[in-house]
């Protein structure tokens, strides 16, 4: 088994209130082939044999689909790996001897509650806001009734394979949640089901983004850079010229 | 305890129809009265919350994680079953019944079952609707791929993300209905106790994972949809999966049914070190290509592809030249465990065997098995830095899911009258082992169009607003939820004696279970297991070390209060698996082998529901037992050979 030593940064912050700072720990011995998420355990483990509160973190599945993890690493979201949650990234991709100074993803629309955990229940509101079809339980017509081509079906699941992690939130230097909410006004609106509301929803979701305090976009790429499952920003240009034809039509 | 399972009479085919048009019924205008609790968002809980909001009821929903959209579910990959019989290869309704209930190994009731294929329809009609992007073929109808235990193709899929895209068209309904006021979503909380007035479930009490406040709830009904308890073997492919509310559920006076029943998947990745926190699982369709073996000569430690083809021994294909390497998981997995018992399992650990994939790629060339499998090949790649088109994957047996659960009948509604329990959390269809795409296909029949039914004949009787947050058995509640609370925490201000951590303990007792009450069991190693318990127990609440405080975010609060609680279910699960001295499903017990140390089930003794009582603290679970009928199925042995 091969080994690395570590110097780790971390953001500590009791509460959403409290000041927060960087503290510093050296961990050795780390297994090259653990996940970043299991360095963070093995550190946690530690501190809690020493008598100190281990640090905070968010994670459910650990496979890269729930979109629970995320922090910034070395100041990028998710760390170095291209198109790889948190928790997919492993140890073997940095060296001994490195320091990592690891922070929540930061945004306005994000209060930090604990160390690396953050509230991103703005992107709740924004699906609140229209990230559906408006269809009640039972009554659904034969699944064949409307034939979707294999094409559009392929491209509105790329969309659809958003995890609603946030990285692209904490990436942008505007704070924008564009490849969020574009991602879902797009998987809908290329659907046949998706048009009956494709107007409001276009609406109603950019409204909800402004409300909670996201930014604008600036064509910075940043999102696009790091998102975890590679959505693209052509996406926020379909959500654009949605928005357009829904505000013109609205006059 | 009393076991009615109201199955309703008449002929299979017709019992649904029957009990929907017998079940009671509250009118449009008067649902608004009633409050319902719904904990758990991930594919039946979120169906549930967003289905009966939509009928008109108040909903209270509750998750541990910061949003419904991150459960459990959203990790499922392969698929969900429907009896569409789109691609016209022979499906029906009456055949996804059977493969159902024969893959079950003849432990579920077949009433329930037959409903449950009835229904599978109806979902794949209600996800295409909300907006669910399924696989489909070029002209533009849904593709259908196979899966293991049928012969028929009736499997839906969107990629390699099935249970994300299912369950994300759900939390859009489900946030339809918050935006419109008739659910109140309250996530990062998580439920610590149940509260039973006179006899009905009455609401529940949750501690609030930011602040740590305990809060009151109280409903007209609960439903418990939280999911199953397979991570008491602390390694699994699940996420954080828990057995808090089962058991909470359980000491309240609910019956827990095959606690012992526990699916352990054969192709997952093995464990690489100590740190190693869950196991990734490799999807089952990998068996259609690749090819298990381990080296003839106990020991070898060349490389795999060192070793020339005569000395490899393909024993799944020796073994069961029917089937060959798509025998049914369990046998797979007994079947690599055994081998790694003898000592010839490969890998850093010596607990793993290989599935290689060099003579389909011989045959049909990489392109096309990369095409099939490129994701799978990426992952395991991305875990292990190993490529699987050079060399063979190692892969090892995980626990998986957890057949068992809450038992409840026919209305999905638990030993204790306004408790319902849906999903993974109950114990309802899938028998001694389920079959691969069913999981899903049954948390959703079960939120979207059965427990709809169960409600409003469960409140049509009952009254509603019964009871306030005030009532002296919440403040009880609150009190013992608090009590629990400072009694983990105390250990931490001791300055002397031994300490240890809510991980090591884990792992401690989930090694207890996988070595006693995995794939195959026997008596003396369940009686020891059974012993150690008491001892866990014990160095758990001696012992181990929770920092912080209860008033604040805090994870190691959190995790050592399941702990505890997988510690209880872990002892029910091995007073079960004692119980059932007959080999079924997914578990050898060797005293009931064949000559040919297959499984031998028996009918003659076990063809019942195993359904424990709690008896209090310190005395032994009562078992009592529902019979099983089969009256439109053969009960017949497995044979793969
Ligand atoms: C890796 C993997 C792949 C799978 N693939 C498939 C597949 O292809 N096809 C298939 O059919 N099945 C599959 N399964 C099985 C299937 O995913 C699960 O059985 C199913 O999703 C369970 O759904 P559920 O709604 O019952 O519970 P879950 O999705 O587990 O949700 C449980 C919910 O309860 C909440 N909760 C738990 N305890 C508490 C508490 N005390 N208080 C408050 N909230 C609580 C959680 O926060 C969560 O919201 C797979 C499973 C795994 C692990
Ligand atoms: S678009 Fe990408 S980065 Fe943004 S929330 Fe979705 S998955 Fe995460
Ligand atoms: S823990 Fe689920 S995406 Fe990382």
């Amino acid at each position: 088994m091969q080994t690395i030593d570590l110097t780790l940064q971390i953001w500590r912050q009791k509460n959403s209130d409290a000041p927060g700072d960087f503290e510093t720990y050296t961990l050795n011995d780390i297994s090259t082939d653990m996940s970043f998420l299991e360095m963070l355990d093995f550190l946690n483990e530690n501190l809690t044999l020493q008598g100190q509160e281990p640090v905070a973190f968010d994670h459910d599945c650990r496979e890269g689909i729930c979109g629970m993890c995320g922090a910034m690493v070395n100041g990028i979201a998710h760390g170095p790996e291209p198109e790889t949650t948190l928790c997919q990234l492993h140890m073997r991709h940095f060296s001994s001897g490195d320091t990592l100074v690891i922070e929540p993803f930061r945004s306005r629309a994000f209060p930090v509650k604990r160390d690396l955990v953050i509230d991103r229940s703005a992107l709740d509101r924004i699906i609140q806001a229209g990230g559906y079809i408006s269809v009640n339980t039972g009554g659904a017509p034969d699944a064949n009734t409307i034939a979707i081509p294999s094409r559009t079906a392929e491209l509105a699941m790329d969309a659809a394979a958003c995890i609603g992690c946030g990285a692209c939130v904490a990436s942008c230097p505007n704070g924008a949640a564009m490849l969020f909410t574009g991602a879902k006004i797009s998987q809908l609106s290329l659907l046949p089901q998706g048009q009956p509301e494709r107007k409001e929803r276009a609406m109603a979701m950019v409204m909800a983004m402004d409300k909670e305090g996201f930014g604008n976009c600036s064509n910075e790429r940043e999102c696009e850079a790091v998102c975890p499952k590679a959505i693209s920003i052509r996406h926020i240009a379909r959500m654009n010229r949605e928005y357009l034809r829904a505000s013109f039509s609205e006059e | 305890m009393k076991l009615h399972s109201h199955i309703p009479p008449g002929p299979l085919a017709q019992k649904w129809d029957h009990h929907r048009l017998t079940s009671g019924l509250i009118s449009p205008a008067n649902r608004r009265k009633f409050r319902i609790i719904v904990v758990g968002t991930g594919l039946a809980g979120t169906s549930a919350a967003a289905t009966l909001a939509e009928q008109g009821y108040q909903v209270s929903a509750f998750c541990i994680q910061d949003s419904p959209r991150r459960a459990h579910s959203i990790s499922a990959q392969g698929g969900i079953n429907a009896a569409k019989n789109y691609p016209n290869d022979g499906d029906s309704v009456l055949r996804l019944f059977q493969d159902t209930i024969k893959g079950g190994d003849f432990r579920a009731r077949e009433a329930n079952v037959y409903r449950l294929a009835q229904i599978s329809n109806g979902i794949i009609d209600q996800c295409v609707a909300q907006g669910v992007p399924f696989a489909r073929e070029y002209g533009g109808t849904l593709a259908n791929r196979s899966f293991g235990g049928s012969q028929v193709s009736r499997t839906f899929y969107a990629r390699g993300q099935t249970g994300q895209q299912l369950l994300l068209g759900a939390y859009g309904a489900l946030s339809r209905q918050i935006k419109a006021g008739r659910v109140t979503m309250l996530p990062r909380r998580e439920m610590l106790e149940l509260v039973v007035i006179d006899g009905c479930a009455r609401g529940i009490v949750t501690r609030n994972l930011i602040n740590g406040d305990l809060e009151n709830h109280p409903a007209d009904a609960v439903i418990l949809a939280t999911g199953g308890y397979g991570n008491a073997y602390f390694l699994s492919t699940n996420a954080s999966s828990n057995a808090t509310a089962i058991l909470r559920a359980w000491k309240a006076g609910a019956g827990f049914a095959n606690p012992c029943f526990v699916q352990i998947h054969p192709t997952c990745i093995p464990a690489q070190g100590t740190y190693q926190s869950k196991l990734t699982l490799m999807s089952e369709s990998l068996r259609n290509d690749g090819r298990v073996w381990i080296p003839k000569i106990v020991g070898d430690r060349r490389d795999p592809t060192a070793i020339p083809e005569n000395e490899r021994d393909y024993y799944l294909e020796e073994k069961y030249p029917r089937f060959g390497n798509l025998v049914p998981r369990d046998v797979a997995s007994r079947n690599a465990k055994e081998q790694c018992d003898a000592g010839r399992g490969v890998g850093e650990t010596g607990h793993a065997v290989y599935l290689d994939f060099s003579s389909a790629i011989e045959r049909d060339g990489a392109a096309v098995i990369l095409k099939k499998y490129s994701n799978l090949f990426q992952m395991y790649q991305r875990i292990t830095t190993s490529d699987p088109l050079q060399r063979p994957m190692l892969i090892a047996p995980a626990v998986h899911y957890t057949m068992g659960g809450l038992w409840v009948d026919y209305n999905l509604m638990t030993t204790i009258p306004g408790l319902f329990a849906i999903g993974e959390c109950n114990f309802s269809d899938h028998g001694a082992n389920r079959l691969g795409a069913s999981a899903l296909m049954q948390g959703l029949a079960d939120g979207y169009f059965i427990i709809g039914t169960s409600i409003a004949h469960y409140l049509s009787a009952n009254p509603p607003g019964y009871v306030t947050p005030q009532h002296v058995e919440f403040l009880e509640a609150q009190k013992n939820a608090y009590d629990r609370t400072q009694r983990l925490l105390r250990n931490n201000s001791r300055i002397t004696g031994k300490k240890t951590t809510v991980t090591t303990m884990h792992r401690e007792l989930g090694s207890l279970l996988w070595h006693h009450c995995g794939m195959s069991r026997n008596r003396a190693g369940l009686e020891q297991a059974l012993t150690r318990i008491p001892e866990l127990r014990e160095a758990f609440w001696d012992q181990v070390c929770v920092p912080g405080i209860g008033h604040e975010l805090n994870q190691s609060l959190e995790r050592a209060g399941r702990v505890a609680d997988f510690i209880d279910c872990a002892e029910i699960m091995l007073h079960d698996a004692l119980a059932r001295e007959e080999s079924c499903g997914c578990h050898l017990r060797e005293e009931s082998q064949t000559e040919e140390h297959e499984a031998r089930r028996d009918d003659a003794h076990y063809a019942h529901v195993s359904v424990w009582e709690y008896k209090g603290e310190d005395k032994p679970p009562m078992m009592h037992k529902e019979p099983l009928l089969f009256k439109d199925v053969n009960l017949s042995q497995r044979s793969y050979t």
